[in-house]
């Protein structure tokens, strides 16, 4: 951790529930300055939750929520955040240059609507109407208003959800922009690739839990696999019992087998099976180590 | 930037209050399903049986309907600009970003009742200019004011009904509700007709609506019979404003 960042606000043991669903079972977050947290997690993980109680949007019913030292209903706290949420909502008759103007308006010491502009990529759609815009450009204009404040810690709610790769990747070094300039991020995301190309941290939420935090790297390694599909008669429920494999399956006339460390298995399978063909061995993505520590989260819940 | 502010992480809470009602305005007046009902009604209507069902220069009921669709256009005016409105900004997510963003207290409802009370000023000149000069009704410098006046703050109980009912329904509904009180309300005030012409129980329950108290006062001004005393008009109406208010705002607080 760097030792010059300083805590910003976050959660303490924050509980949220709607009606029987608890939302949030008792999760710790600290937001800290010159970082990039991503929030991930499935739909229904409490993602939007946090955001809501770290923006005072709700109260937790146990635990607090603070910004900046303060509660973050206090409009002092809120003058130092800016927020891209994902329903938006935005009147679609205003103009970009009249939200941003008004989005300004709010705070102290603004960009403008000039430089906001320019940062988020919309400086040729200021005097468009904001529902004439085309979904990407609508999420860009979301972005300047998060960041036309000036912000020192922007709330991004899934922002590239529903954006093409063009459209999130420039979304994505808007973000790097802002990042470098010395504002912190806390984003949240169901795409991984999206936490790993933009996060210095990851907080990995299921079921209003905590269930993983750390760097990207210490995330997918922590639960990096292999994958190996290979044509044999082995039955999947011998192979399962081997030491080192975590699951085999069949998929039609291929055995597929997940491991940590695959070269042990792969050399038993062939001294098994002499029949054996079609192998191959691949190391599942960010987003199957995501899956794994949901699933697991959820069995052990079952 | 903010060189009026003494305190320099605070912005200039005067100009957002501005830009916050000139934006809502905006946004309104280019919305024709809200625009045009708001402005065309009370206007066609006083065309029609204002003027062109008087023959000849009757001012008495030029007067009357001068006065009462004056009372009209400020309903429709502040109930369909907060119920619709609110109703759409809570259901698509507006009203959230609101809360999330550093807006000062008090600017997202001040703001709406500032763009119902520009349309409301706008259509009380309008009618004023077309009792004067195609009515012929004979009105003072100080009448006219007077009418706009009472018409603008009149916004007031309507506003925090239609604030009511769009904390309470969805936008979809919120209109076709809105209608639901807007007419019959209108009808039963008298603002169409005046009541003499309505049966008797129709007259008995009229007190019960902020707009025939509304209605009183323009009536008075306009120089038409009104009946009960001005003070009790007015203190009906805050009181009505007050009681929706506080169930919106209690709404507001506990749903969003």
């Amino acid at each position: 951790m760097d030792m010059n960042s300083v805590r910003l606000g976050g959660l303490q043991g924050a509980v949220k529930s709607y009606g029987p669903v608890r939302a949030l079972d008792g999760v710790d977050l600290d937001l800290r300055s010159g970082e990039v947290l991503a929030v991930l997690g499935a739909n229904g993980a409490g993602k939007s939750t946090a955001i809501s109680l770290l923006l005072g949007l709700a109260l937790p019913d146990h635990g607090r929520a603070d910004l900046f030292g303060e509660s973050p209903q206090a409009i002092g706290a809120r003058r130092n955040v800016g927020v891209m949420l994902q329903q938006a909502g935005i009147p679609p008759t205003n103009t970009v240059r009249e939200l941003l103007d008004l989005a300004c308006s709010y705070y102290p010491q603004p960009f403008g609507v000039l430089e906001s502009a320019r940062m988020a990529g919309i400086d040729d759609l200021l005097d468009r109407r904001y529902g004439a815009l085309s979904g990407g450009q609508q999420r860009r204009v979301q972005f300047a208003l998060a960041i036309c404040g000036r912000p020192r810690l922007v709330f991004l709610d899934e922002p590239t959800t529903g954006l093409d790769i063009d459209a999130r990747q420039a979304l994505w070094r808007a973000i790097r922009a802002l990042v470098d300039a010395g504002t912190s991020v806390l984003l949240t995301t169901h795409y991984l690739e999206e936490a790993d190309a933009l996060a210095n941290r990851i907080v990995v939420l299921d079921h209003g839990k905590v269930i993983a935090e750390g760097t990207p790297r210490e995330i997918s390694a922590r639960v990096a696999r292999s994958r190996i599909r290979c044509m044999s008669a082995l039955s999947p429920e011998l192979v399962a019992t081997w030491p080192g494999v975590d699951s085999a399956a069949r998929e039609g006339a291929r055995l597929q087998v997940v491991c940590e460390v695959p070269e042990p298995i792969v050399r038993r399978l062939l001294a098994e099976d002499s029949a054996l063909s079609g192998l191959e061995v691949t190391a599942t993505g960010l987003a199957e180590a995501f899956l794994a520590l949901t699933r697991a989260d959820t069995e052990e819940a079952a | 930037m903010n060189t009026l502010s003494m305190d320099a992480s605070a912005p200039n809470l005067l100009r957002c209050y501005w830009l916050e009602a000139k934006c809502e305005f905006l946004r309104m007046v280019r919305t024709p399903s809200y625009a045009i009902p708001v402005l065309a009604f009370p206007l066609v209507f006083y065309m029609m049986f204002g003027i062109l069902m008087q023959h000849g220069h009757d001012a008495a009921a030029s007067r009357y309907l001068l006065a009462s669709y004056g009372v009209f256009g400020a309903m429709g005016a502040s109930l369909f600009g907060f119920g619709v409105s609110v109703a759409m900004d809570r259901e698509h997510g507006w009203l959230t970003l609101k809360r999330a963003q550093p807006m000062p207290p008090g600017a997202y409802l001040l703001a709406k009742l500032l763009m119902a009370m520009v349309f409301i000023a706008l259509i009380a000149l309008l009618l004023v200019a077309l009792a004067v000069g195609v009515a012929h009704v004979t009105l003072t410098v100080a009448q006219a004011m007077q009418l706009v006046a009472i018409d603008v703050l009149g916004a007031l109980p309507y506003a925090a009904i239609g604030l009511y009912i769009g904390t309470r329904m969805g936008a979809r509904g919120a209109p076709a509700f809105i209608n639901m009180v807007y007419l019959p309300m209108a009808f039963l005030s008298g603002l169409w007709m005046p009541l003499q012409f309505l049966p008797a129980a129709v007259r008995r329950l009229a007190p019960v609506w902020p707009s025939w108290h509304h209605a009183q006062l323009a009536l008075g001004v306009a120089g038409s019979t009104t009946e009960g005393a001005p003070w009790m008009h007015v203190a009906y109406m805050v009181g009505v404003a007050a009681v929706f208010f506080t169930l919106a705002a209690r709404r507001l607080r506990r749903v969003g």
